[in-house]
């Protein structure tokens, strides 16, 4: 088959809707059109089973019991912002401490920081250089004012999968809730917040062949029953959770979304596993000081995340992108010329976190696709090299540590 | 970030990458920058002892695509040039020609750098011959 430019292949920024997703959708945006809560009509009762049908869905796939402990929101930033602020609120009086880690996405992050400024303690908890979480780490920053552990299922740059079962025992024997950006995971990897021992969860669409839009918390009703301060002040929506008129059509893309996911997932995880070590093998076996990023087995099976040494990535972008479409760094943080904080957060050199880029497969991302963007990027990565002046050192066997740089 | 077309052309086709042989005369170098801020420029100018005009400039630079253009443009620049119109260039110049956005002047600031750099190891290495008659760039 012919190969069709540009191949994507920046699958963790966000992924295409699935034609069967789409068709899902259609209809209400046009014929079903009605508010799920207008409760005196037919056109509410149509849109109020879609929305139902959609929860269903959803509640399957991450193992959840009771749909009603879905809510919807706009995305996952809307979830984390929900779930974070939501119980520092609520659980205020009990504590002011939330224990969450270095690499979480930003706006796990940048939420942690504005409690911050509102008087929360945080403690973030290292990763190893695998990028692992230490579950030990974890337990010991818990203290009796701790209301809140957050830790990601899966990270966005690395697709590093943390032990979620540990830290959710760990926080039930230590009597905290347990919050998970899974926003990278769900749809990709078996979630099951009841085995997992999650209170609260986040996810998004649109990282799992959904649309863009929506999004949604899982908020746990018994054992413990978990309580939110809501951020929307409105009609009271998802159980008072979250104020405003449900996107029906959205909601019921992600409910088409997350059945296709459940159904395919064996089979789709090991297929994009499969093309993502072939094009690891590929690219490590031909340049010489490339380094996989992120726990070797522990990962997302879509996820690839290799620094070239002596070679700036976002260089690296620019040779590749009118063919093949990748990230370096997150692709919220490309726009501030930042190194990757999560690359740094592993202990590597700073030099080595401009260096980062990150491969995420799809779907429809095929074989030949692969070969060739593993063909390019080798063939990229030498001609930056023959222009690198620290490659040129390093060959000539100076240590670029003994040189004294003048940074900027 | 969408690249101007000069800064693509660039960084398709850089000029004058390269370095010199340890030991050509007439040779300046200058390493700017640093691996942990993401950019490293080496540029080198080769002089003609005699008249005082740049007559080749290579380069090679670590950072991204805006900063391998600046780098590679500056060579072109260089050439033909005496020492003291080198010393000249601004990087305002490099910004208007490259059309670089905000958030990359810094790009074009190490590129300046990077000349200047390289003119004052030049000055150092040859001092003495260039304080003979008519040397252009004794000036320092």
């Amino acid at each position: 088959m012919a190969l069709r430019f540009p191949i994507f292949m920046d699958a963790q920024s966000t992924t295409p809707c699935d034609p069967r997703v789409v068709e899902a959708m259609l209809p209400y945006f046009t014929e079903k059109f009605g508010h799920p809560a207008s409760r005196n009509h037919p056109f509410g009762w149509e849109a109020e089973g879609a929305v139902d049908a959609a929860r269903q869905k959803l509640a399957r796939l991450l193992g959840v019991r009771d749909p009603k402990e879905i809510v919807f929101t706009s995305g996952g930033t809307e979830a984390i912002n929900l779930a974070l602020k939501g119980a520092a609120e609520m659980y205020r009086e009990k504590g002011n401490h939330i224990v969450t880690t270095a690499i979480e996405q930003r706006a796990g992050l940048d939420t942690c920081k504005r409690l911050e400024r509102q008087g929360f303690e945080v403690t973030y908890v290292p990763v190893r250089p695998s990028g692992l979480v230490d579950v030990e780490e974890v337990g010991r920053a818990i203290t009796d004012r701790t209301i809140l552990v957050s830790v990601m299922f899966a990270n966005n740059e690395i697709g590093t999968l943390q032990d979620v079962a540990a830290i959710g025992k760990l926080a039930k024997a230590r009597g905290v809730l347990f919050h998970t950006d899974a926003t990278q995971a769900v749809g990709k990897v078996p979630v099951d917040v009841e085995a997992m021992g999650i209170d609260l969860l986040s996810c998004t669409a649109h990282l799992m062949y959904g649309p863009k839009g929506v999004g949604a918390l899982y908020v746990r009703r018994r054992n413990p029953r978990v309580r939110l301060q809501a951020m929307l002040d409105g009609g009271g929506h998802e159980r008072g959770m979250r104020s405003g008129t449900l996107p029906v059509p959205l909601v019921v893309g992600f409910g088409r979304a997350a059945e296709i996911c459940a159904e395919v997932m064996p089979e789709e995880g090991a297929r994009l596993a499969r093309l993502r070590d072939r094009l690891q093998d590929m690219i490590l076996s031909s340049v010489d000081e490339a380094f996989l990023n992120g726990d070797p087995e522990r990962r997302l099976p879509h996820n690839l995340n290799i620094s070239f040494a002596y070679v700036e990535g976002e260089s690296v972008l620019m040779g590749l992108n009118k063919e093949t479409a990748l990230a370096s760094g997150s692709a919220c943080t490309s726009a501030t010329l930042e190194p990757s904080y999560v690359i740094a957060a592993l202990g590597a050199s700073t030099e080595l976190a401009h260096s980062s880029i990150r491969f995420s497969l799809h779907r429809f991302n095929t074989e030949e696709e692969v070969e060739f963007a593993g063909k390019r990027t080798i063939e990229v990565i030498g001609r930056l090299r023959d222009m690198s002046p620290l490659y040129e050192l390093a060959k000539e066997g100076v240590d670029l540590k003994s040189i004294r740089w003048k940074a900027e | 970030m969408a690249y101007s077309e000069k800064v693509v052309d660039h960084y398709n086709n850089p000029r004058n990458v390269g370095s010199f042989a340890k030991e050509t005369p007439g040779v300046g170098t200058g390493l700017v920058g640093a691996p942990e801020c993401g950019d490293v420029m080496k540029l080198q100018i080769r002089v003609n002892l005699d008249t005082g005009v740049i007559e080749d400039a290579k380069f090679k630079t670590f950072g991204c695509g805006s900063a391998i253009a600046s780098s590679s443009l500056a060579t072109e620049w260089l050439k033909g040039k005496t020492v003291d119109e080198a010393a000249k260039i601004k990087n305002t110049d490099i910004v208007n020609e490259l059309r670089l956005p905000p958030v990359k002047i810094h790009c074009s600031v190490l590129a300046e750098d990077a000349i200047r750099a390289a003119l004052a190891d030049y000055r150092d290495r040859y001092a003495d011959q260039l304080d003979g008659a008519g040397a252009p760039a004794a000036s320092a």
